[in-house]
This record gives structure tokens, C-alpha cells and sequence, in this order.
């Protein structure tokens, strides 16, 4: 039986004010362990507001997330960090690295924060994540000694530190020239091929063609779902 | 809490500027604050050791606080009374000498007897109204500082001049006496006494050094017309601080009312309560206006960190613990500039401490009085880390409520 990571029933997320303005609106979406999903959508569809609600970094108005079946909804802020730090890793767009410190530095990080491993066991681990990625020589340099792609790359692995069930990933290779998106994706799909789950917006069809499932939202629904069954594309269309 | 340290150590080793501006306020106003303090306390603690160094600890004389309870009112439990007649009491303290030696018995310190009364001096065409004190000289030095005062001449001269009186500096050149000059006294009822300037003192307080003279107990009781009469015993102790406390045990004990020093200048130093509130209240202002180039200083960082807040946010890291490292960044700056402000605050009390000041009253040329007190120091100290920490909370707080998704949105 396959375990479910990431799920979201009914999930509404709407922006009170004097106009309201809903999001995301009644999203169902079971992601498994492992599976490698890519959500995509035209600008303004709600493509991020899920992802970002799926990785717990903002609240749905209704509905409710199960990470590794455990609800969040109810949790406080504090425990959704927690949660943030353990099991989920995020890519953003940008590679956002803090500017003063290496990429070793970068990557320790979250690891630092979570405080569960000694300081050598956490630069043991950075900088074999940071080797397995092409990275072994760039682990003292500063983001601004980096090209995009390694920034990029180094946000990966600073994703990775702590082990997370998910990966969530918005837009990871918007920013990158062809050759450095080629590079990034094959991160992702490796990473999902060992087992971790990823959930990735993109506005390349080409790079969502290569996931298990393409998503496509429009106007905060699922529109169209595509799954790759035993290298056959599969198109469900939910509305 | 290392992460933090070190993520608050970039941010301010990255500005060096900014953050050598906020050392040198937080420095400036530590610096200032114990100069100040040490200006402001040493002024207080000299001219109080002047003031207990040139009055008894402890005066008592030959009053009581109260009317005195009348017969009737200890025999019975309700009494009317009118038109009480006025009872011609001798002054002065009764038995002195056994209160004295039951006093010594218990009192840290020693006891004297003196006669007090005012009177006239006439020299020159000018008469001042004096406060006349008969003392014994060989006891008074046991009770006040007068000997050392002593300008011109001894206490024991006293015994030597017919009549011999001490006067104060200011008073002998208000009247162009010097030692060895007579004067004439007037007492209260008429008396007339010709004395000769035995010498002269100096206690510093011009108030005292104007209006007051000594002569043996003998003259003093000579111008009162009650010979052999003590109506003030001046007691001083080894703890000047203790001397409102043994007052009240004194004047339990005797019946007859003892003044404190405290006491007596009551008034004095409760403007020096009222001055400390003014210093202290200047002194606050100074490192609360020094913390605010730390204020600025993390506001600006905040504003510019806002994108790494957000990521450190998004990456898990608790709200409060992104709020630490700014608080921590103003620490840095707070306590570098706090060792700065003690050494800056050290120099500056030295160097105030040789400068001297003419007083054209006394016609003195004094040192101004500094004292150093290692409570100074961890006293401002202590309040500039707490400004600079409340400097820092505040954009801090408003810094890492932003929502990440916000930031991230923005940026992307």
C-alpha cells in the first residue's frame, strides 16, 4: 500500500478584505512518499499559494493539511515551524541564501537550528551534500562567488540538511539559464527517486512532462491532472 | 544560541561604520553618566563630611519636645486645665555629669558638655548677633573636629587669654579682629564681658564660620548669669550614619530633646533628595538618547534583513529566536560600548578631578570632589544594556511579525 506525505482536503485560502479575494478554493490532492509532483498553472491561478499552504508556510482559510498523516490546521505558529524544520525542505525562485555567510554556512543552517546533531556530524553532512551536488569545492565561497545555478544549487542542499519528507520547490529553475535548469530538475527527480517527496511549481511544460503527476490549476481549482502510468500519460479532467 | 551569535555577528561586523557609531553613543553616555555621577557624589559626599565634620553628630539640650505632663495628669485619668502659671525653671541639664557617664556607657562614641547661649559682639562699631558655645577644651576634642579647624592659635589657648574666645575665619575679617585683639561680648541680660581673640578657625561652612565662637564653659555661663549651668551635651559617634538612630535612644533615655545632624539640616538634605532625583533623571535621559543610534542601527538592519528573515522564518526557524539575534546584535554593541564608556568615564572623572575651583567666599582654591565607586560603573553600565536591548526589541518584534510569504511574494 502506498503511504501518503502530503495531503489536502478541501483546502480554501482566501484574502479577506475590502474586496475578498479567494486563492485557492477547495483543493483535494493526496501526494505519496516519493512521488515527484508538478503543479502548474498560469499566472495568478493559485499555483504558489498551494504550494506555500502545502508547506505549511501560510494557513488555509478552510480545509485541512496532513503531513505524514499528521493534521495541521491546529497547530501554533511555533509548532508549524517545528514542522517546517523537520519535515518539509523548501526551493524558492530565488535562491535566498543569506549573502554573509559560505554555502557550507548555508547549508548547515537549518541543521543548526534543528540542534540535533553535533557540530561535526553537521559539516560531515553539509559538505557531502554539497559534494554530491558538484558543490565540494564552492563550500567556502559566498553566494556572490556563485553562479545562479550553483546558488541555486546550494539552496538544494540546504533543503536537504535535515532530511525532510517533502521538498517543496516554487519555480526552482525560473531564474536559471537552460543548462542550470536541466541540472536542477535532475536534482529533483533524483531526490524523488530515492524516496523523498516533491512538490514543484514550474511554468515549463517540458519539466513538468518529466514528473509522476502534472497538476494544473486555474482560478484556485484543480483543472487537469497527468499522470505518467508506466511511461504513458495519463489526463484526467477533474472540472 | 551559537547560530544566532554567529548570524548577529555578521550582520554587525558587515556594517562597521554604523556599528562604531552606535559603540561611541552607547560610550559616550556610559562615559558621561559616571562622570556625572562621580562629579555629583563627590560634591555631596564632601560638603557632608564638611557638615558632620563641623556640627556634633548628636546635640542634646535642655528641651523637651512636648509640654511637659502636668502632676495632675498622672495622677488622674481625666483632667481640665486652664491658666497653667508659668514655672521659673533654672535652665540647663540636670545632674549633666550622670547622664554623661550613663551616655558613655552605651553611646559608639563620646559625649561633651557645652553652654550655648547668643549674644552680642561689639567691636569696631559693629555689633553681629553670635551663637556663643562654652566648651572644655580637653573634652571637646573628643566630641568635634575644632582642633584641626583651628587656624590661628589652640584650644588650649582658651585658658590662657582673659575671657578667650575662638572665632571663625569670616567673622574676624567681617569685624578686622585678629588674634589677640579684644572684643566686647553683650549677653542677654545686659552682660558685658571683654574678651580676647585666642584664635581663629576655619570649619568651611560660611554659615558656621560667620555666626559662631567658642570660649570655655566658664565665660559662656558668665553671659548667660547661670554659673554652672550645661544646657547642651554634644555627643559624637564612631558611625556618623548611625546618629538619628542613637538620637532616639538618647532622648528616650534622657527625656530632653536630641537632634540628629540629620535633624538639623533637614531641609539641606532634602534638596539633595531632590537634586539626585534631578541627576538621576539627566543621567537616564543621557543612555536612554545613547541607545538610539542602536535603535537606528537595528531598525535598519531589520529593514534591509527583511528577505532573510523571511527565510529563516520559512526554513523553520521560531519567530522569537530570529527576534534574538537582532536583540543579541544590539548586545554586541551595548556591552563593546559599555567597556568603551567605563574607560572613557574613568579618564573623564580623572581628569576632572585636577581641575580646581576658586570660591570667592571663602577665598579658597579647591579641587572638584570626584567619587569612585565601582556602582557607578555596573549601575550605567547595566541601564545602557537594558536601553540598548529595548532600543533593539521593538523593530526587532516588528520585523520578524512580517509574514514570510509576504517577503518571498515581493521578491519574487
Amino acid at each position: 500500500m502506498t503511504e501518503v506525505a502530503l495531503q489536502a482536503v478541501e483546502l480554501v485560502r482566501r484574502i479577506e478584505g475590502v474586496v475578498s479575494h479567494t486563492l485557492v478554493n477547495g483543493i483535494d490532492l493526496a501526494v505519496n512518499k516519493g512521488e515527484f509532483v508538478a503543479i502548474t498553472g498560469p499566472s495568478g491561478s493559485g499555483k504558489s499559494s498551494l504550494l506555500y499552504l502545502l508547506g505549511l508556510l501560510d494557513a488555509p482559510s478552510e480545509g485541512e493539511i496532513m503531513i505524514c498523516g499528521q493534521p495541521t490546521s491546529k497547530l501554533s505558529e511555533t509548532e508549524r515551524a517545528d514542522v517546517r524544520l523537520t519535515k518539509c525542505g523548501f526551493v524558492f525562485q530565488f535562491h535566498f541564501l543569506l549573502p554573509e555567510f559560505t554555502s557550507l554556512d548555508n547549508v548547515l543552517l537549518p541543521m543548526r537550528a534543528a540542534g540535533r546533531m553535533t557540530e561535526g556530524e553537521m559539516r560531515e553532512r553539509g559538505l557531502a551534500l554539497l559534494g554530491s551536488l558538484g558543490l565540494g569545492e564552492h563550500a567556502n565561497k559566498r553566494p556572490n562567488q556563485l553562479s545562479g545555478g550553483q546558488r541555486q544549487r546550494v539552496a538544494i542542499a540546504r533543503a536537504l540538511a535535515n532530511r525532510p519528507e517533502i521538498i517543496v520547490a516554487d519555480e526552482p529553475t525560473g531564474a536559471l539559464d537552460t543548462a542550470s535548469t536541466e541540472q536542477v530538475f535532475s536534482i529533483l527527480r533524483d531526490i524523488a527517486d530515492q524516496g523523498q517527496t516533491v512538490v514543484v511549481v514550474t511554468h515549463d511544460p517540458a519539466l513538468a512532462a518529466r514528473a509522476d503527476r502534472r497538476i494544473h490549476i486555474v482560478d484556485g481549482k484543480i483543472a487537469e491532472i497527468t499522470e505518467r502510468g508506466g511511461g504513458e500519460l495519463v489526463c484526467e479532467m477533474v472540472s | 544560541m551559537k547560530l544566532l551569535f554567529n548570524i548577529a555577528w555578521t550582520h554587525v561586523s558587515a556594517r562597521v561604520r554604523q556599528t562604531l557609531v552606535g559603540m561611541a553613543g552607547v560610550a559616550m553616555g556610559v562615559g558621561f553618566t559616571i562622570m556625572m555621577a562621580g562629579l555629583m557624589q563627590g560634591s555631596q559626599i564632601d560638603f557632608l563630611r564638611q557638615l558632620v565634620d563641623t556640627m556634633p553628630h548628636i546635640t542634646v539640650d535642655d528641651e523637651r519636645r512636648s509640654v511637659p505632663t502636668q502632676p495632675a495628669e498622672q495622677e488622674y485619668a481625666a483632667v481640665q486645665m486652664a491658666d497653667i502659671a508659668n514655672v521659673g525653671k533654672r535652665p540647663g541639664i540636670k545632674y549633666p555629669e550622670s547622664v554623661m557617664s550613663s551616655l558613655r556607657s552605651w553611646i559608639p562614641g563620646d559625649v561633651a558638655p557645652s553652654v550655648t547661649t547668643s549674644a552680642i559682639i561689639d567691636h569696631g562699631g559693629a555689633r553681629i548677633g553670635i551663637t556663643l558655645t562654652g566648651i572644655d577644651p580637653r573634652r571637646e576634642v573628643q566630641v568635634s573636629k575644632l582642633a584641626a579647624q583651628m587656624r590661628e592659635g589652640k584650644l588650649d589657648d582658651l585658658s590662657r587669654a582673659p575671657n578667650g574666645i575662638i572665632v571663625g575665619e569670616a567673622l574676624a575679617e567681617k569685624l578686622g579682629v585678629k588674634t589677640g585683639n579684644t572684643v566686647l561680648l553683650v549677653g542677654g541680660q545686659d552682660t558685658r564681658l571683654n574678651s580676647t581673640v585666642a584664635g581663629l578657625f576655619r570649619s568651611g561652612l560660611k554659615r558656621v564660620d560667620e555666626s559662631q565662637i567658642y570660649s570655655l564653659a566658664g565665660t559662656a555661663q558668665l553671659m548667660m548669669g547661670q554659673s554652672g549651668v550645661v544646657n547642651q551635651l554634644r555627643l559624637r559617634l564612631n558611625d556618623p550614619m548611625s546618629a538619628q538612630k542613637v538620637a532616639a535612644q538618647v532622648e528616650a533615655q534622657t527625656g530632653y530633646k536630641s537632634v540628629s545632624w540629620q535633624e538639623a539640616n533637614a531641609d539641606l538634605l532634602s534638596t539633595f533628595t531632590v537634586r539626585d532625583f534631578i541627576v538621576l533623571t539627566v543621567m537616564g535621559a543621557m543612555l536612554l538618547t545613547s541607545s538610539f543610534a542602536t535603535y537606528n542601527i537595528i531598525s535598519t538592519i531589520t529593514h534591509e534583513k527583511r528577505q532573510d528573515i523571511a527565510i529563516m522564518k520559512s526554513l523553520g526557524m521560531r519567530e522569537y529566536a530570529v527576534r534574538r539575534i537582532f536583540i543579541i546584535e544590539s548586545i554586541i554593541i551595548g556591552v563593546v560600548g559599555i567597556l568603551f564608556g567605563w574607560i572613557l568615564g574613568y579618564l573623564l572623572c580623572y581628569g576632572w578631578s585636577k581641575i580646581t575651583i576658586f570660591n570667592p567666599l571663602t577665598g579658597t582654591t579647591v579641587p572638584l570632589q570626584i567619587y569612585y565607586s565601582a556602582m557607578h560603573y555596573v549601575v550605567a553600565g547595566g541601564i545602557s544594556l537594558l536601553c540598548c536591548a529595548g532600543a533593539a526589541y521593538f523593530p526587532a518584534r516588528k520585523a520578524t511579525r512580517v509574514h514570510p510569504v509576504d517577503i518571498i511574494r515581493g521578491a519574487s
